[in-house]
């Protein structure tokens, strides 16, 4: 039986898993309905939200915030699909589901970087 | 006083004169404190002999008894007909098994997966006799106490939908008691273990549905086992890419 590199997906899995749960909520709430809403007075603002995401640190944590749920989704629907009955193309069900997790994160970097 | 009675409907497969199991309806004798196991044994006793079934203890010890009990995997000596009467109760052998006879099933894949796991304390060198006993807290038997608890019943592979769909995945029980030996403080034999528990047959073929855990009548937990084992075989590979010179 063949050693598995399952542990690199998994860990993006669960790592994503912990951020949808846990920090996705919050960011739709703050600005999603709270700070529309004018709940957050002038820290919402243009350039107060432009200064915060454009420090580095804010830049990391906006990338993992959006890359590691996008390897969340992927994992998940990789095993609905293949339990759906697509067992024949397992591989190729993983390399789509994990490639577009990872298009979707170089496109996300791309725009991060330049903010 | 006319007896009551109820209806099981059981499926009877025998090889050498059907192609294909069918099923046979008894009226058993009812009596408010009989399982199944009883209702069977009585139909065994006084109405067909001819049918076929594992059993031994008929107290939730042995893991003998376990069947499809209107489609859910049970423990017949813990399922009670008064919770189905008045309606019958289909009672078929455990489901993901090829069927022997009647209600037996083939367990030769689960024995070989069962040992596969090594689920027993390996030691790099054995201590002498005279060396004495391993001692063990029992702050470390706790660790481990609960998934030894496992009496090979396999109703966790009957409600596992994955051992439905890949027949190669060594399962809830085998992992629960590789688990079991990898959390004991004598044994030393996780790495040979992790050979087999690491692979896309072993624990990466799990999507913890849970089902296992939710069917296994003495509360092992092998959803949970699985899941400790991916977070330290996960631990150990990142380990190894990281620190390669550490080697394993």
């Amino acid at each position: 039986m063949r050693k598995s590199n399952e542990p690199m997906l998994w860990f993006l899995f669960g790592a994503g898993g912990v951020l949808a749960a846990f920090l996705a909520p919050i960011h739709i709430l703050l600005t999603g309905i709270i700070g529309p809403a004018g709940g957050l007075g002038s820290s919402f603002e243009y350039e107060h939200v432009l200064a915060l995401v454009s420090h580095p640190v804010t830049k990391l944590y906006l990338l993992a915030l959006i890359s590691l749920p996008l390897f969340h989704w992927a994992h998940r629907f990789r095993f609905t699909v293949v339990d759906l009955g697509l067992r024949a193309s397992k591989r190729a069900i993983a390399v789509t589901f994990y490639g577009v997790a990872a298009i979707g994160s170089i496109l996300s970097a791309l725009i991060i970087v330049r903010l | 006083m006319s007896k009551e009675t109820i209806t099981l409907e059981v499926l009877r497969y025998r090889p050498e004169q059907e192609q294909e199991p069918t099923f046979q309806l008894y009226e058993s004798e009812y009596r408010e404190d009989w399982v199944v196991l009883d209702a069977i044994n009585h139909i065994k006793d006084h109405i067909d002999g001819t049918l076929s079934y594992r059993w031994s203890c008929r107290m939730g010890v042995c893991g003998s008894c376990g069947m499809m009990i209107n489609g859910e995997p049970k423990l017949s000596c813990a399922a009670f007909l008064r919770d189905y009467y008045p309606n019958p109760i289909r009672v078929e052998p455990l489901a993901n098994f090829p069927i022997e006879r009647d209600l037996v099933i083939v367990m030769d894949d689960f024995m070989e997966k069962l040992t596969s796991v090594k689920p027993w304390i390996l030691r790099e060198q054995e201590m002498p006799i005279s060396e004495g006993e391993y001692r063990q807290t029992p702050a470390e038997l706790a660790r481990y106490k609960q998934f030894s608890m496992c009496m090979n019943c396999m109703l966790c592979y009957s409600a596992c939908p994955v051992s439905a769909l890949e027949p190669d995945f060594i399962g809830p029980a085998a992992i629960a008691l590789a688990h079991r030996y990898n959390l004991d403080s004598r044994d030393q034999g996780r790495s040979w273990r992790e050979q087999v528990l690491s692979t896309e047959e072993g624990i990466w073929a799990c999507t913890y549905v849970g089902t296992c855990t939710t069917v296994c009548p003495v509360n092992v937990d092998p959803a949970g086992a699985i899941q400790q084992e991916k977070m330290s075989i996960t631990a150990e590979w990142f380990k190894g890419v990281l620190m390669p010179w550490k080697g394993r």
